[in-house]
């Protein structure tokens, strides 16, 4: 059974057409992850799933339930954790899950002892009595995702689990979140702009850009049906001679892509490749500070799909 | 019932995380007594304003505990925005709360605040010659009327934080609403001193309901029927404006 269905789900806000017929579901006891820039319509997308606003067309079913028609069924079921923290900074860590636990109707003695097990779960018991503004980006991240699962939900969406955490703290919260999925069976639908937490964490990724779902499948896959390899030919600074070096590549590979002083291109076969793009940047005297080659990553199939550089693109959608 | 426990446990959270400010719980604590020393002194020696029987401060003290209330209610929002930026209402919103719950534990967290505030103005009062006529029954109305003046208005106020959802929106809404609702009404003088065409405004002023209520327990003692017709007014109003900030959600929820 699939835990999550969107079907042909439309969204706009004035001048902005956030979802464009986004279609996708998630098997039961799936980690899935919709990947793409900022302003691609993820979280949008989490926001329809998760009740807090209807699309203007399309259906969405969320643990079974029909989010528009049983909105409270799907709540029941669902832990949401929010792009921005949603922690109430001037309580503590217990007194943020127990407020949340009272909100699922529950109480007493099984309130309590499940908000201990969840303190230790994240890691958070030695502060759990501290208010959680003087809690580190990462432990507020961690509470957030106690929050989330207070009620035991069946269904656990995590909007940006690591934006604007430091690389330690993204690393930490990469182990939790493969550990949650592994203990408690649950169904996690991810979303992120960072392409390794995708191929980390995900079984089966969707890339979405502009309101649309492109390609979706396993990392895996999307890499495999990418033919090649992907040659990155890194200039010295401030030579000036980028065009020509960029028409120099293109006439060997056909297809590159410029990024800073960084000449981009797929190619068939990497080791046999080197050797013409170089000679070739040699014979113009384009001079070249580094050379590398490496198996397609979520980067390629992103740009191969959408004719767009990941990165730009999330620089355009701040 | 579930909508009553969450409001409950709402309220609980919102007045432990208020009590751990403390630059707030002394604001909330030493304001109202520097606008019943400030305005009592510097109104004193005009006896028109309070139709001149009794202490000016005896006619300003029920003036004041309405006008805190008021201002107390108006400026809830900011409550609001401050958990609609931490995502705290999209967490309960994706959770089963009740959006009346969450707007009743503003609504219900200013009330007391306010009535804490009244004690205070009251005792204040008292050491500056105040006395109240109306009794036990007396203490009791300033109470009511200034929970539900100060609830009347939270609820106001949060529906305007549910539309705008910006702090500076708010300020200046308040403001614009809030200071001739203030001058419009008998906070600082009589009725009688009022100009005609205003005295038609002041008496369709919810502030005002406060006020007539609040003095007529402190001053008269007598004409219970009409303090009870004016609390009900501010009751009434107290349930229109909760209704009005639950269906505010609506506008906040299309815009996320």
């Amino acid at each position: 059974m699939d835990a999550i269905v969107a079907e042909d789900l439309h969204k706009r806000y004035k001048d902005v057409q956030a979802l464009d017929g986004v279609s996708f579901s998630v098997r039961e006891g799936e980690a899935f992850a919709l990947l793409g820039p900022n302003g691609a319509g993820k979280s949008t997308t989490v926001r329809v799933l998760t009740t807090l606003t209807q699309p203007d067309s399309g259906r969405a079913f969320v643990a079974g339930e029909d989010v528009a028609a049983h909105p409270d069924l799907v709540r029941n079921k669902i832990g949401y954790v929010a792009q921005d923290s949603g922690v109430d900074w001037d309580a503590t860590g217990r007194e943020n899950l127990l407020l949340q636990g009272r909100i699922h109707r529950m109480a007493g003695k099984p309130l309590h002892a499940r908000v201990d097990e969840l303190l230790e779960l994240v890691g958070l018991s030695d502060a759990a009595d501290r208010v959680a503004r003087g809690y580190s980006g990462g432990m507020k991240r961690r509470l957030d995702v106690a929050i989330g699962l207070v009620h035991q939900p069946s269904v656990l969406f995590l909007d940006e689990p690591t934006t604007g955490l430091d690389p330690e703290a993204r690393a930490t919260m990469w182990v939790e979140v493969e550990r949650l999925a592994k203990e408690l069976n649950l169904t996690i639908l991810l979303t992120t702009h960072y392409l390794e937490e995708a191929d980390r964490l995900a079984e089966r990724v969707a890339i979405v850009s502009r309101g649309r779902i492109v390609v979706e499948g396993t990392p895996e896959e999307l890499k495999r049906n990418l033919q090649g390899e992907s040659v990155s030919v890194e200039l010295n600074e401030a030579n000036g001679r980028l065009t020509d070096a960029e028409r120099i590549v293109e006439g060997i590979s056909g297809s590159v892509h410029v990024e800073g002083n960084v000449v981009r291109a797929r190619v068939p076969n990497g080791a046999q490749a080197i050797p013409v793009i170089l000679g070739a940047l040699d014979d113009a005297g384009i001079a070249v500070a580094a050379v590398t080659t490496s198996r397609p990553s979520l980067d390629d199939v992103y740009l191969h799909y959408t004719g767009r550089d990941f990165a730009s693109e999330d620089e355009a959608g701040r | 019932m579930q909508t009553l426990r969450q409001t409950g446990w709402m309220v609980i959270r919102q007045l432990r995380n208020l009590s751990r400010q403390p630059i707030w719980v002394v604001m909330m604590v030493v304001q109202p007594m520097i606008w019943l020393v400030l305005y009592g002194q510097l109104f004193s020696k005009v006896p028109a304003l309070s139709g001149g029987s009794g202490p000016y401060v005896e006619f300003l003290a029920p003036g004041i505990i309405c006008m805190n209330a008021f201002f107390g209610g108006m400026w809830s929002g900011m409550g609001m925005i401050t958990d609609l930026d931490r995502k705290v209402i999209d967490r309960f919103l994706a959770a089963p709360a009740s959006r009346l719950a969450i707007v009743l534990s503003q609504v219900v967290r200013a009330g007391i605040t306010a009535m804490i505030q009244t004690l205070i103005l009251l005792i204040v009062g008292l050491a500056l010659g105040v006395r109240v006529h109306g009794g036990a029954l007396g203490w009791l109305v300033v109470f009511v009327a200034a929970f539900l003046l100060a609830s009347a208005f939270a609820g106001f106020s949060n529906g305007l934080a549910l539309i705008f959802r910006r702090p500076e929106s708010m300020i200046a809404t308040a403001n614009m609403v809030g200071l001739p609702l203030m001058f419009l009404s008998t906070i600082l003088v009589t009725f009688a001193a009022i100009p005609g065409w205003i005295q038609a405004i002041t008496r369709i002023n919810p502030v005002n309901w406060g006020v007539v209520a609040a003095r007529t327990a402190v001053i008269a003692g007598n004409d219970w029927a009409s303090v009870a017709g004016h609390l009900g007014l501010l009751l009434a109003a107290m349930a229109a404006t909760s209704l009005f900030a639950t269906w505010c959600f609506r506008s906040y929820q299309r815009s996320i």
